[in-house]
C-alpha cells in the first residue's frame, strides 16, 4: 500500500505564507522516508495533511490510490498506524490497556475483545520489547518506554504504513537507537515507514530517502548522501555545518562552532 | 476484577433495602416486606407510594449523574469535570428560582422551568464554543460553561434577593437538591426521558477511551472525533438536565464516584460506565436515606449529605492511592 502526497499546499487561517507549498513524495512498502527540516518548516503539518487532519488548499494525498479525505477514519486506522508527536496522559492506563487501544479500529462499539485481538496485542508488546512492563501504569514509565508503548499501540493496529512524528525527541542515545533500529526492522519486514525527525544523522543511517523541508517547500529529496550536503544544510538551517562520511557510506553532519572553518 | 464486580452487585440490593427502610417512620423488616408484597398492608402506603419511587429515583439519578461525570471527564480530558460544570446548574437554578418566585399553580412548573433553564444554558454554551472554535474544543467549552454559569448565577442571585423569605428558603433548598418531591410519575417521566441518553453513553465506552487520549490520538485510532464529541456532549447535557428537573442540583456524586471507581477498579470506560452507574446509584440512595433520617422529622438537602459523607471518603481514597 502506498501513501502519496501530490502537490500538497496548506494555509492556516490568518497567516500570509503557506505552511506547506507544493509538496510531493511517496511512502512505499519496505522503504523508510525521513522528513527533516528546521523548526517550523512544516514537517508536522505535512504529516497531518497527508493523513487528512488539516484542510488542503491545493493538491491531494492518496492512500492506495484513493484520496485520504474520502477514507473513513475507522478504515484509515486499520492501515495507517501513527505515533503522534505529543500525547499527554490524563487518565493513566496500564501498558497492555494502552496497546489494546490499537485494536479499536478493528472492533465495533460492542464487539468483545477476541483471541485475535489479544494475539495482536501480545505480538506488539513483544516486538517492542515491553512485555516485561505490560502491567505497569503508563504514568510510571520512562520516556523511552513510553515511546515504545505508543509504537506498540500503532503496531497493534496491524497497519501497512507506519508514521512517526519526532519519535526520539528527548530520548537518550540508547533509546533513540533502539527505537530507530526497531522502526527500521519493521520497515524491512514489509511496512511502509514515514518518520519526521530532527536527527539528521539518524535519518542518514536509517532512512532510504530524506525529504528536506524549508518554509513549507521541499528543498531537497533523495538518498541521504544527495540531500545532506554542506551547502544545502548551511542554507536551510542557517548555520554552518561540515559533512563527513561514516564507514557505512552514510553522510554525518557536524555543526561547526563559531569561527571554526569547515574542512575541505 | 471479579471481586469488584461482586461487591458492586451486592451493593445495589443492599442500598435499596437500606433506602426503603430508612425514613421518619421506623418500620421493622417484616413490615417493610409486607408493605412491598401486599398493597393493603398497613405499611403499604409508606413503602409503596413514598419510599419505593423515591429510592428508585435516587438510584437512577445517582447512576445517571455518575455516568455523565465519567463521560464528561473523558470528553474534556479533565478529572475535575462534573455534570454541572458546563453552565447547566446555573441555567437550571435560574429557571427553578424564577418559577419559585413567580409561584404558579402548575405542580410541574419548577421542574419544567429547571429543565428549560438547563437546556437554554447548554444551548448557549454549545453555541459559544462553536462560534469560538468552529468545533467543540474542550477548553473553549469549559470557558463558555463557566461564563454562562456565572451569568445565570448572577441573575439568579438578583431574583433571589428580591423574593419573599418563604420563597427564598424554598429556592435555596431546591438548589441543594433533594428527593422530597419524588413520586411514581416523576420516576416514570425521568426513566422514559433518561433511557436514550443513558444508553447512548453506556454504548460509547470505546469512544470515550479514545477521546480521553486527546483528539489527535483518537483520530489516528479511528475515532470520528467531531461527531463523537457532539453525541457525548448532547447526551450528557440531556441527562443532567433531566436529573436537575426531578431533584435539583445534587453535587459531588458525578465528580467523585467516577474518580473512585476509576482508581479502585478500571479506567476503561466499557467497564467503568456500568460500574459507576451502579455505584453512583447506590451511593445516592444511601445519601438520601441519611438525609431523611439523621435530623428526622426534618430532612437535609441530599446535596449536603453527599458532600459531608463523600468528602472524607474521597480524602481517604486519595491518601490510600497516593502513598
Amino acid at each position: 500500500m502506498i501513501l502519496a502526497a501530490r502537490d500538497l499546499a496548506v494555509r492556516y487561517p490568518g497567516i500570509a505564507t503557506r505552511a506547506l507549498d507544493g509538496v510531493s513524495f511517496r511512502v512505499e512498502p519496505r522503504r523508510l522516508v525521513a522528513v527533516a527540516g528546521p523548526n517550523g518548516s512544516g514537517k508536522t503539518t505535512l504529516v497531518n495533511a497527508m493523513l487528512g487532519l488539516v484542510p488542503l488548499e491545493r493538491g491531494t494525498s492518496l492512500l492506495d490510490g484513493k484520496p485520504v479525505a474520502e477514507w473513513r477514519r475507522g478504515s484509515l486506522a486499520k492501515v495507517v498506524g501513527v505515533v503522534p508527536q505529543r500525547e499527554e496522559v490524563v487518565f493513566p492506563l496500564t501498558v497492555t490497556q494502552t496497546v489494546m487501544l490499537g485494536r479499536y479500529p478493528h472492533l465495533g462499539p460492542l464487539a468483545p475483545i477476541g483471541y485475535h485481538d489479544r494475539e495482536a496485542t501480545l505480538r506488539a508488546l513483544r516486538r517492542c520489547d515491553i512485555e516485561p512492563i505490560a502491567e505497569r501504569r503508563v504514568d510510571t514509565l520512562s520516556g523511552g518506554e513510553w515511546q515504545r508503548v505508543r509504537l506498540a499501540r500503532a503496531l497493534a493496529q496491524q497497519p501497512r504504513i507506519l508514521v512517526l512524528d519526532e519519535p526520539t525527541a528527548s530520548l537518550d542515545v540508547r533509546h533513540e537507537m533502539q527505537l530507530f533500529e526497531l522502526v527500521r526492522a519493521l520497515v524491512t519486514d514489509g511496512l511502509a515507514g514515514l518518520v519526521v525527525t530532527h536527527e539528521l544523522n539518524l535519518a542518514a543511517r536509517f532512512a532510504d530517502r530524506i525529504v528536506l523541508l524549508d518554509r513549507g517547500k521541499v528543498v531537497a529529496d533523495g538518498a541521504p548522501a544527495e540531500v545532506l550536503r554542506r551547502e544545502i544544510l548551511t542554507e536551510v538551517f542557517g548555520w554552518p555545518v561540515a559533512v563527513t562520511t561514516w564507514r557505512d557510506g552514510s553522510p554525518q553532519v557536524i555543526p561547526l562552532r563559531v569561527g571554526e572553518a569547515a574542512p575541505d | 476484577m471479579k471481586r469488584a464486580a461482586l461487591v458492586v452487585l451486592l451493593l445495589v440490593p443492599l442500598s435499596l433495602a437500606i433506602g426503603l427502610w430508612a425514613g421518619p417512620v421506623t418500620l421493622s423488616p417484616a413490615e417493610l416486606w409486607d408493605g412491598l408484597r401486599h398493597p393493603y398492608a398497613d405499611s403499604a402506603a409508606i413503602v409503596r407510594d413514598l419510599r419505593l419511587p423515591r429510592v428508585l429515583l435516587a438510584f437512577l439519578v445517582g447512576g445517571s449523574l455518575s455516568v455523565v461525570g465519567a463521560s464528561l471527564q473523558a470528553l474534556l480530558r479533565n478529572p475535575l469535570a462534573d455534570p454541572y460544570l458546563l453552565g447547566l446548574s446555573g441555567g437550571a437554578g435560574l429557571g427553578a428560582v424564577l418559577a419559585i418566585a413567580l409561584n404558579p399553580e402548575w405542580p410541574w412548573a419548577v421542574p419544567a422551568a429547571a429543565f428549560a433553564g438547563a437546556a437554554g444554558a447548554v444551548a448557549l454554551v454549545y453555541r459559544l464554543s462553536v462560534v469560538a472554535g468552529r468545533r467543540l474544543d474542550p477548553r473553549v467549552l469549559l470557558l463558555a460553561g463557566v461564563v454562562v454559569g456565572s451569568f445565570a448565577g448572577a441573575i439568579m442571585t438578583t431574583v433571589v434577593s428580591l423574593t419573599e423569605a418563604a420563597e427564598l428558603r424554598r429556592a435555596f433548598l431546591w438548589l441543594l437538591g433533594g428527593f422530597g418531591g419524588a413520586s411514581w410519575s416523576a420516576l416514570i417521566i425521568f426513566s422514559a426521558y433518561a433511557a436514550v441518553p443513558l444508553l447512548v453513553l453506556l454504548l460509547s465506552g470505546r469512544t470515550l477511551d479514545l477521546l480521553a487520549l486527546g483528539e489527535e490520538s483518537a483520530k489516528h485510532l479511528g475515532a470520528d472525533v467531531e461527531r463523537n464529541k457532539r453525541i457525548v456532549y448532547i447526551a450528557t447535557s440531556l441527562l443532567t438536565a433531566a436529573s436537575v428537573a426531578v431533584c435539583g442540583i445534587v453535587g459531588f456524586v458525578g465528580l467523585v464516584v467516577p474518580h473512585a471507581v476509576r482508581r479502585i477498579w478500571t479506567p476503561m470506560h466499557r467497564q467503568l460506565l456500568p460500574a459507576v452507574f451502579f455505584v453512583g446509584g447506590a451511593f445516592l440512595v444511601l445519601a438520601d436515606g441519611l438525609a431523611r433520617t439523621i435530623v428526622r422529622p426534618l430532612e437535609l438537602p441530599v446535596g449536603a449529605v453527599t458532600a459531608i459523607v463523600g468528602v472524607p471518603l474521597f480524602a481517604l481514597l486519595l491518601r490510600r492511592n497516593y502513598t
